[in-house]
């Protein structure tokens, strides 16, 4: 190995181009036959949708991180922390914090009652058609808002990480990331999109361990030695304080607070997620992939402390602002930094395969709500045999595919990092009220989730479109125009009280009562397990 | 429709009301929601005054503590002790007061000691 530089020195980047991609390429190549292996079993539609269910309760729980843990996680967190210090770490906590909403009061009940989607459990004891078809929506426009923000954020990555910088190359590698993520969904189903997953979790968080343990080393395993390198590097002890991002104005510090209320909520209502709980054969082995996940992703979210404040004392806010990708290079820069272009060549390839794997996770999903909720149980009205709803589930993974590329390509170099807040948004205004209230509260009505999940999507979309992101402001997306009559970046705070309100109005006014034998059924399904369906044999 | 087209006979005969009237399943739901309903509350609140005291409070955050660390620092990483601990406790609860209740309920549907009277061991289909 080369000697460390003393400074970065990001010109050099480029002559690493060939082997990130060789790393990358051996990357797809390991899971390419490990998916092709677990294809083998996939015959029915709880094969294709939830893996048979056969997979053990630590093994989802890694899928779980490796699908949780984005690219926005590893690379944004650490860039973050590295510019704007303190303020960074509270992403990571708020993401951490969240699962436990997953854990106490969805993740386990859940399993018990639903099969394939989300959409399962609402509508269990509510009218089939306008619940499912709300749920679907929901899903859909969570997985779309997501989607997009993955494939958008791998054109700039590609930037840094291939050192290639023109729009039509960028355009290339999109394609190419899209090509391989429907094959990988098409051929794997949710086995092979799992494995990719694990895969993942494993090698992300081996390399920011390795990252961290090196870091710590350098200060002598010593966190404030490590903290004063970064103050001292930024020339401004404020980054070891809360408030340099969000506590400029009172308007900011009120955003800060809006975003906290989505992340903590969001979580536990995202639909890719939630998916990955009727992978595992009981609620008990839903309950241990929680744990997992909550270690597993409590780890990582550690060492971005570490990652992020390592960046910035050794690496410098300046050179990672002026550096190809912007806040987004700062692990890889540290990577350069610490390990020269091997450490940065797997950094690389791990942060590609985190973009493809969360991709796969959102896809499947997408396709498995289409399939199982708008074409079988709406359109074909239940009557569907499961070898045709698998069929319209895989010509789906190729629409979206596309969509995706396309969607990227159009998107690529646009300031769209508020979609992932949005997708948060979303899930938590239209999604968990209804699943709190139908696990929940006896009296729970059709027409309050349609209520709740229509009016917790409409507000959050509604009020994103009236807010600075859009128009108004330097950064906006939409330029020379000001619409902004809604103050706030992120629409939580207003979303998802009212989505919640709304499903308790919906319901006191609502003169339908729905049938008490399904309450019932529902409750002690999601208590017990009892008629939960179990693993598949092979 | 969707839910139950795999659902074991036993599961589709029962009496589900009936179930949920048992004192035994009443236990079980008061032992899950005295359980989970308090602790979420007590989390949310925990990191909502953490965030609140980031956003409003921040020379108090900013107080050092030992060395460069400071009371920021600690009260985030306090919050990952939280979260751990939370989650082990809600575990070594699960599997001392929740599960064995649960099986022993389950057990009994599936024993079809809860059938609906007249259709035992046809599974109509519950919906």
């Amino acid at each position: 190995m080369i000697t460390i530089p003393a400074a970065v020195d990001v010109a050099a980047l480029k002559d690493t181009t060939l082997l990130n991609m060789g790393i990358f390429a051996l990357f797809v190549a390991v899971t390419m036959v490990i998916v092709l292996r677990a294809s083998r079993n996939n015959k029915t539609a709880a094969d294709y949708y939830a893996a048979g269910r056969s997979f053990t309760g630590s093994q989802n729980g890694t899928a779980i991180a490796g699908d949780y843990l984005s690219a926005a996680s590893f690379l944004g967190i650490t860039g973050a922390i590295a510019i704007n210090g303190y303020d960074g770490f509270m992403y990571s906590i708020g993401f951490l914090v969240a699962w436990l909403v997953a854990l106490l009061l969805v993740a386990e009940l859940l399993r018990n009652t639903g099969k394939y989607t989300m959409a399962d459990v609402l509508s269990f004891r509510l009218r089939q058609r306008p619940v499912r078809i709300a749920a679907a929506i929901s899903t859909l426009a969570v997985c779309f808002f997501y989607l997009l923000a993955q494939m958008a954020g791998a054109g700039s990555l590609i930037s840094l990480l291939l050192g290639i910088s023109d729009w039509g190359g960028q355009a290339l590698v999109i394609i190419v990331v899209g090509a391989l993520m429907i094959m990988y969904v098409l051929i794997g189903g949710m086995k092979g999109t799992t494995w990719v997953q694990i895969i993942k979790a494993c090698l992300l968080i081996a390399g920011a361990a390795v990252m961290t343990l090196w870091v710590l080393a350098i200060y002598g395993f010593n966190l404030s030695s490590l903290l004063g390198g970064a103050a001292e590097a930024a020339n401004n002890p404020a980054v070891l304080n809360p408030g340099l991002q969000y506590g400029k104005t009172e308007t900011s510090k009120l955003d800060f607070m809006s975003l906290a209320l989505a992340l903590v909520l969001g979580t536990a209502a995202l639909p890719h997620v939630l998916m990955r709980f009727y992978t595992v054969p009981t609620a008990k082995e839903a309950r241990k992939s929680v744990v997992w996940s909550i270690g597993l992703i409590g780890l990582f979210y550690i060492f971005t402390l570490v990652l992020g404040y390592g960046a910035a004392a050794l690496v410098g806010a300046d050179t990672i602002k002026g550096a190809p990708g912007g806040v987004n290079s700062a692990a890889p820069l540290l990577a350069f930094h610490l390990g020269g272009p091997l450490l940065l060549g797997f950094i690389s390839a791990v942060a590609f395969a985190t973009i493809l794997a969360v991709v796969a996770g959102l896809t499947i999903t997408a396709a498995a709500s289409f399939a199982h909720d708008i074409y079988a149980n709406v359109i074909a009205k239940g009557k569907a045999d499961a070898d045709t709803e698998v069929k319209v589930a895989r010509r789906t993974v190729i629409v979206i595919g596309i969509l995706a590329i396309l969607g990227g390509i159009f998107a690529n170099g646009q300031n769209v990092a508020f979609l992932v807040a949005l997708a948060f948004a979303v899930a938590a205004s239209a999604n968990l009220p209804t699943i709190i209230y139908s696990l929940f509260w006896r009296r729970f009505t059709t027409q309050g989730a349609v209520w709740s999940m229509y009016g917790g999507l409409a507000s959050a979309i509604i009020l994103i479109a009236l807010s600075p992101v859009v128009s108004g402001g330097a950064t906006s997306m939409i330029k020379g125009a000001n619409f902004a009559v809604f103050p706030l970046s992120n629409p939580g705070i207003v979303s998802i009280p009212l989505a919640f309100l709304l499903g308790w109005l919906g319901t006191v006014l609502d003169k339908r009562q729905e049938d008490p034998s399904k309450q019932a059924e529902m409750e002690v399904r999601s208590l017990t397990g009892v008629g939960a369906e179990k693993a598949v044999e092979h | 429709m969707g839910n139950d087209a795999r659902t074991p006979a036993a599961a589709a005969s029962a009496d589900f009301e009936e179930v949920q009237a048992t004192q035994q399943f009443q236990e079980l739901r008061k032992r899950h929601r005295s359980f989970v309903f308090p602790m979420a509350i007590a989390f949310l609140l925990w990191y909502f005054a953490y965030v609140i005291l980031a956003a409003y409070a921040v020379d108090f955050m900013s107080t050092k503590v030992w060395g460069n660390i400071n009371v920021g620092i600690i009260m985030g990483l306090l919050q990952f002790v939280t979260t751990f601990a939370i989650t082990g406790w809600y575990v070594s609860y699960s599997n001392r007061r929740l599960d064995p209740i649960a099986a022993d309920i389950r057990h009994g549907i599936e024993g079809h000691e809860y059938d609906k009277s007249g259709s035992s061991g046809q599974g109509g289909g519950a919906k």
